[in-house]
């Protein structure tokens, strides 16, 4: 059985009031999110928490379906009719990861768990391998946890030492300190490409070509860039690029590692078990080919075809439109937010994507989480796993609005209204 | 729709603003601290006894309006109680917290502290307004190692 793959993209050609002067019908966007057409307490929801996980387009939702509906086999093994078109639908989603991130060839995608577990791939993988006493990761100050825990752990264990570039007051990298830190005993340097709490974008191919000159491997956590910004990792000259699913409107338990291909081959496994070996027997055991020799056990398959979809889904909106989309709706956001009395907006780098991170003076986050809340306005409060980043500005936690290509002026508008109940309720 | 005056009465806002015996006490006789380790909230409960009667209490550290004003009102609520009467108090807040309130007449001695009642219908806060007992027990147990809401 075949069928057209029917991406119900939310773009169209006509000249209708919904289309944006960046050219993305952000109406008909949001009419592909079926789960933003209801209401919370009372009021629409406003989804403002997309940083944390964002919502999924039809598309993802029925490719999901269509797969257990028709398609379901395992992989790569048996000859059967429905294994045949499982295997084919997986592959399929590897290419449209490939083209999203611009990677040379298809076997450096590797599918994983989420960027969690691609960020701890390389890890025990590449850096434990190659670290020793003396040695040197470089990260930032900026990190989330999972950028920060992995590379701890495996210094822990190789003896190597954990650095850390400072951000300013503006939550950006001091890119003259990263470069100052990097030395020839740098063997890897991790960043993100986008801040999670602060929405900070990193000048990521300045600082690989800082820290490749000193010799480093690098290491880029994409988890929050995915979503909102072009990326091509072959321009951007890095190692690693570690993305996940659930953030880029795919499915969660589904994330991609990209590796150089030289680099991947030269690695020992990750895990081990069936389908990442070639042969085996009790003498000798001849691992497959990357990327399969990444990729141990069955796979999340459902999961790698929802987040092939959405990244094709992406594709057709333009990741430069969605960009330039989301920089009005963050002007906007900033603009509005900031002249509320009693409002300090955290994280003002030059560059930053659709996050505003802010807190109420003397109002706790998470007693503003809970009147947006009542107003069906669903944020994140809390440290955003980044505690270092909440240590830098001396508090505890910020309440987070975090935009995606279907949220609207007009809920921005809301958010402020309700920011304005809370000053109110406090007052 | 919940009404978010439900929440945040007068009283949660007042002892927000105001907290009762935010202090130290030098050489408590129990004392511990708790942390929620979803908002990084921090708190240090200090007790003094006079046998079994609790003689004062404070705290120290600071959170949201509903962790505020429970360790405000805790202080309240068991200056002058003795041990056990504390314990039995936490087990009704805690029923309070969590079920809602129940319909006997105030028999548990929870006084002022039915001003939490509208928490129950926000799941999300509950760990808010029991860290601060939790700390209390774990200090009346002479726990003196941290003790989270988890
Ligand atoms: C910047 C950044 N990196 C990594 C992650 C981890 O993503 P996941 O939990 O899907 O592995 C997150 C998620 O919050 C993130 O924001």
């Amino acid at each position: 059985m075949e069928h057209e793959q029917n991406i119900g993209i939310g773009l169209t050609h006509d000249e209708t009031s919904s289309i944006d002067h960046t050219g993305l019908d952000f109406a008909s966007v949001r009419a592909d999110f079926p789960i933003l057409q209801q209401q919370v307490n009372g009021h629409p929801l406003v989804y403002l928490d997309n940083a944390a996980t964002a919502q999924k387009p039809n598309c993802v939702i029925d490719a999901i379906q269509r797969h257990y509906e028709c398609d379901n086999a395992n992989i790569h093994r048996g000859v059967h009719a429905l294994s045949v078109r499982s295997t084919e639908r997986y592959e399929q989603a590897r290419l449209k990861l490939q083209q999203f991130l611009g990677a040379e060839r298809v076997e450096e995608l590797i599918f994983v768990r989420s960027a969690t577990e691609a960020i701890n791939l390389v890890a025990q993988t590449y850096a434990r391998n190659c670290l020793s006493t003396g040695d040197e990761v470089l990260i930032t100050e900026l990190e989330h946890h999972s950028n920060i825990v992995p590379w701890q752990l495996v210094c822990e264990q190789t003896g190597a030492k954990l650095r850390i570039a400072p951000i300013n007051d503006a939550g950006e990298v001091i890119y003259d300190e990263f470069v100052n830190i990097l030395s020839a005993k740098t063997k890897i340097a991790s960043f993100s490409h986008v801040s999670n709490a602060l929405g900070t974008i990193n000048p990521v191919r300045e600082m690989t070509t800082a820290a490749h000159e000193a010799g480093a491997v690098v290491m880029i956590d994409g988890a929050q860039a995915a979503p909102h910004i072009p990326i091509d990792v072959q321009e951007i000259g890095c190692d690693f690029y570690a993305i996940t699913g659930h953030k880029m409107f795919g499915p969660t338990g589904i994330g991609v590692l990209y590796g150089r291909y030289d680099l991947l081959n030269a690695l020992p496994p990750y895990q081990t078990g069936g389908d990442m070996i070639l042969s085996v027997s009790f003498d000798k055991t001849v691992y497959n080919e990357v990327p399969y020799k990444f990729e141990a056990g069955t796979p999340n398959i459902s999961g790698a075809i929802g987040l092939g979809m959405a990244a094709d889904y992406l594709m057709k909106l333009g990741m430069d439109r969605v960009l330039a989309y989301e920089n009005e709706l963050l002007s906007y956001a900033t603009s509005t937010l900031s002249n509320i009395p009693n409002i300090r907006i955290i994280g003002t780098a030059a560059h930053k994507a659709a996050v505003v991170s802010f807190i109420v003076e003397g109002v706790h986050a998470h007693d503003v989480g809970t009147i947006l809340d009542n107003a069906g306005i669903a944020v994140r409060t809390g440290h955003h796993c980044a505690q270092p980043v909440m240590a830098h500005f001396g508090i505890e936690a910020t309440a987070r609005a975090s935009m995606a290509a279907y949220n609207t002026m007009k809920e921005i508008d809301s958010l402020a209204e309700a920011i304005r109940e809370v000053v109110e309720v406090f007052g | 729709m919940s009404d978010l005056g439900d929440l945040y009465q007068n009283m949660i806002l007042d002892h927000n603003k105001s907290p009762r015996n935010r202090r130290a006490i030098n050489d408590p006789d129990h004392c511990a601290e708790g942390y929620n380790a979803l908002c990084g909230d921090r708190v240090t409960v200090y007790i003094d006894v006079d046998g079994d009667v609790i003689k004062d209490v404070s705290f120290e550290g600071s959170g949201c309006a509903i962790s505020t004003a429970s360790a405000s009102l805790m202080t309240e609520t068991l200056k002058g109680k003795t041990l056990d009467e504390a314990k039995e108090i936490f087990q009704s807040f805690h029923h309070l917290i969590t079920e809602g309130p129940v319909e006997t007449n105030d028999a548990s001695g929870l006084g002022k502290l039915v001003v939490f009642s509208g928490v129950c219908r926000y799941p999300a806060r509950v760990k808010c307004a029991t860290l601060v007992w939790h700390t209390v027990n774990a200090a009346l147990d002479n726990n003196t190692k941290k003790i989270s809401t988890e």
